[in-house]
């Protein structure tokens, strides 16, 4: 026996190493068919890993400290973030790596939530693995917002400000809370000082530790595929093994390595040329240190929360509160959660639904896209009311699951053993993002 | 193992009696915790009120003041913007300022202790963003009804110069009124009235 296989025995006779990369990686059986819609979840862990790598780095430069600098409207939090930008030796690339990191979070993990929903990858038995992922996707959020005050800069200070006071308009504990949560009676140093660490530290635990249930969850169950067969239900009668599984190393590693070279490609791209993204991943108005007395002239979060955003100045103020919009927002976050119970179909993949399903998901993908669009955008009348339809749209989409899944079948079978995409599916594919892109475009030109 | 019979009244009770001695201490282990969340006494102390000169306040000037760390206005309104006031009423949301807003000394038409001088906070009662001020008269954007007031940037709420809060804005109350008095006719303490 050699004395590495020698040095491994004598770890595996104490710690289960072996047979964990057997369960999890080489022998971990995924579906042969997978597509490019299953990079994402890769993608998602490489992010978080970038994430929490340039995180710790950045917390050795930067000081959560509102105090102003003598004779100076500058604090001191925003002074240490332009050192690190200036002075800290290729601290503005990773301040830069950090900040589209934020932005391409969202970006894969909301490609990763629409390939679950188009597939039916929340349905049984992998309700517990969308539950897990809906829990993530609350912490990014929170991770989003706690992390944007940071800079101390004007939007920091009055999205925080808005955010914050979202909480104050519950009726009777709301006034009480916002203060609770901020820690004084403005947004202030000791709300500074306790989002650092809520963002540093006591977020990303609980993220890290969901993360593990979410691929625990996942490999217990196994992973779905566009068809939506279960692979399990096909096995070898010999090996016992899926006939139509592929370890997931080396196939899916393989797979998952181009993958991160194209993402990777594109991330350079953005953290090189076009770090603020005109204005949607950084915003111009966080450049101006915050200033408590005065708004900037018009106030919007950041891309990823504007359809929730919109959802929120849709829904008018009435009986002397405005606890409904907030209601709304939350409610159409949550409401995502339970996708598993709304959905009636026995049908798992969009590839063998009925009609009715896929003309509620293009509506969805419009008032998705259309919401986040007009999240971004200052009010007027039109805006509001179209805003309005949309987010009807959005909870239609929800809330009419029940009833448009019922006995809603295509015109395909679903097959036994999964099958693969064909020229036809790709051509569609690409005919999809044609008319998303050309119609977003279109969106934005009239609005 | 022995051939005695399990006790499990006894069992059940040590495990009710433990787990409920262990749920009150982790409870009072959680207090302070919570109570760390709260304003520090510091910050509650940072609450004192503020002196303004207001003697140099030309007619229709408007100038701001940070009081615990929120814009207080100061607003020398002019004889045809107090004027203007009365006209208002049906286009706001709670003209007689029933809601409590304000002190019962400003609970009148002005919203103020003296008719032409105006203190309000300067933040919105819809997501706490600071209104800007627009004494320009039928202005495109805010259309040809428009005597001045403020315009919240965020939603869009709307303000007369009573700071009152006009119908179908999202902003359900009108701005706040902070405890005030003159402590002589050029000199006004904010944050304090007794």
């Amino acid at each position: 026996m050699s004395k590495g296989r020698s040095l491994l025995n004598w770890i595996d006779e104490r710690f289960p190493l072996s047979s964990s990369l057997k369960s999890h990686v080489t022998e971990y059986y995924a579906p042969k068919n997978f597509n490019f819609w299953y990079f994402f979840g890769s993608l998602a862990l490489l992010v978080l890993v970038m994430q929490i790598v340039t995180g710790i780095f950045l917390t050795m430069n930067y000081k959560p400290d509102a105090s102003l600098l003598p004779g100076s409207n500058v604090s001191v939090a925003f002074a240490s973030v332009e050192y690190i930008m200036r002075d800290v030796g290729g601290g503005w690339i990773i301040r830069y790596m950090h900040s589209t990191g934020a932005s391409m979070f969202f970006v894969v993990v909301y490609l990763h939530m629409f390939r679950g929903l188009i597939y039916g990858s929340y349905k049984q038995p992998r309700e517990l693995v969308w539950i897990f992922g809906m829990l993530i996707f609350l912490c990014l959020m929170a991770e989003a917002f706690l992390g944007y005050l940071l800079p101390w800069g004007q939007m920091s200070f009055w999205g925080a400000q808005v955010i914050v006071n979202l909480f104050s308009s519950i009726p009777v504990i709301g006034p009480d809370l916002s203060v609770f949560i901020r820690g004084d009676f403005v947004v202030s140093d000791a709300t500074l000082n306790r989002f650092f660490a809520l963002h540093v530290i006591a977020v990303p635990l609980v993220l890290l530790g969901l993360v593990v249930a979410h691929l625990v969850a996942l490999h217990e169950v196994g992973s779905n595929n566009p068809d939506g067969v279960e692979i399990k239900k096909n096995k070898d009668p010999v090996t016992h093994l899926p006939k139509d599984g592929i370890p997931f190393h080396p196939y899916y590693t393989v797979k998952d390595v181009l993958g991160v070279a194209v993402f990777l490609i594109v991330f350079s791209l953005i953290v090189f040329f076009l770090p603020d993204m005109g204005g949607y991943f950084l915003e111009a108005n966080n450049f101006i240190p915050a200033d408590p007395l005065k708004t900037p002239p018009h106030i919007a979060p950041v891309w990823y929360f504007t359809p929730f955003y919109a959802i929120l100045r849709a829904v008018p103020s009435f009986a002397g509160t405005q606890v409904w919009g907030v209601l709304a927002m939350g409610a159409a976050v949550v409401v995502i959660a339970f996708l598993p119970w709304l959905d009636r179909s026995p049908i798992k993949s969009v590839r063998y639904r009925g009609p009715k399903f896929k003309f509620m998901l293009v509506l969805f993908i419009i008032a998705f896209i259309g919401l986040g669009m007009l999240g971004a955008l200052p009010t007027t009348n039109v805006r509001t009311i179209v805003s309005q339809i949309l987010s009807v749209v959005y909870f239609a989409f929800f809330l009419g699951m029940p009833f448009y899944t019922k006995n809603d079948v295509g015109s395909v079978p679903v097959p036994d053993r999964v099958t693969e995409s064909t020229t036809k599916m790709k051509i569609n594919f690409a005919i999809m993002v044609a008319l998303v892109v050309a119609g977003a475009y279109l969106f934005a030109t009239i609005i | 193992m022995s051939e005695q019979q399990v006790d499990t009244g006894r069992r059940r009770f040590l495990t009710v009696a433990t787990s409920a001695v262990g749920g009150v201490a982790a409870a009072g282990v959680a207090a302070p915790f919570l109570m760390s969340f709260f304003p520090s006494e510091r910050a509650k102390a940072a609450g004192a009120p503020v002196e303004v000169e207001i003697h140099k306040m030309e007619p229709g000037q408007k100038i701001n003041v940070e009081w615990r760390g929120k814009p207080v206005w100061l607003l020398n309104r002019t004889d045809e913007q107090v004027k203007n006031l009365a006209k208002l009423a049906p286009a706001l949301a709670d003209p007689e300022s029933d809601m409590d807003q304000q002190p019962a000394y400003c609970k009148n038409a002005t919203r103020s202790i003296k008719p032409n001088l105006l203190v309000a906070v300067g933040i919105c009662t819809h997501l706490g963003c600071s209104p800007t001020y627009r004494p320009d008269l039928a202005p495109a954007d805010l259309g040809p009804e428009w005597v001045g007031g403020f315009y919240c940037p965020c939603h869009g709420s709307k303000f007369d110069l009573a700071a009152r809060v006009y119908k179908g804005v999202p902003a359900p109350k009108n701005l706040e009124i902070p405890p005030h008095k003159y402590l002589s006719d050029t000199r006004l303490l904010i944050g304090e009235d007794k």
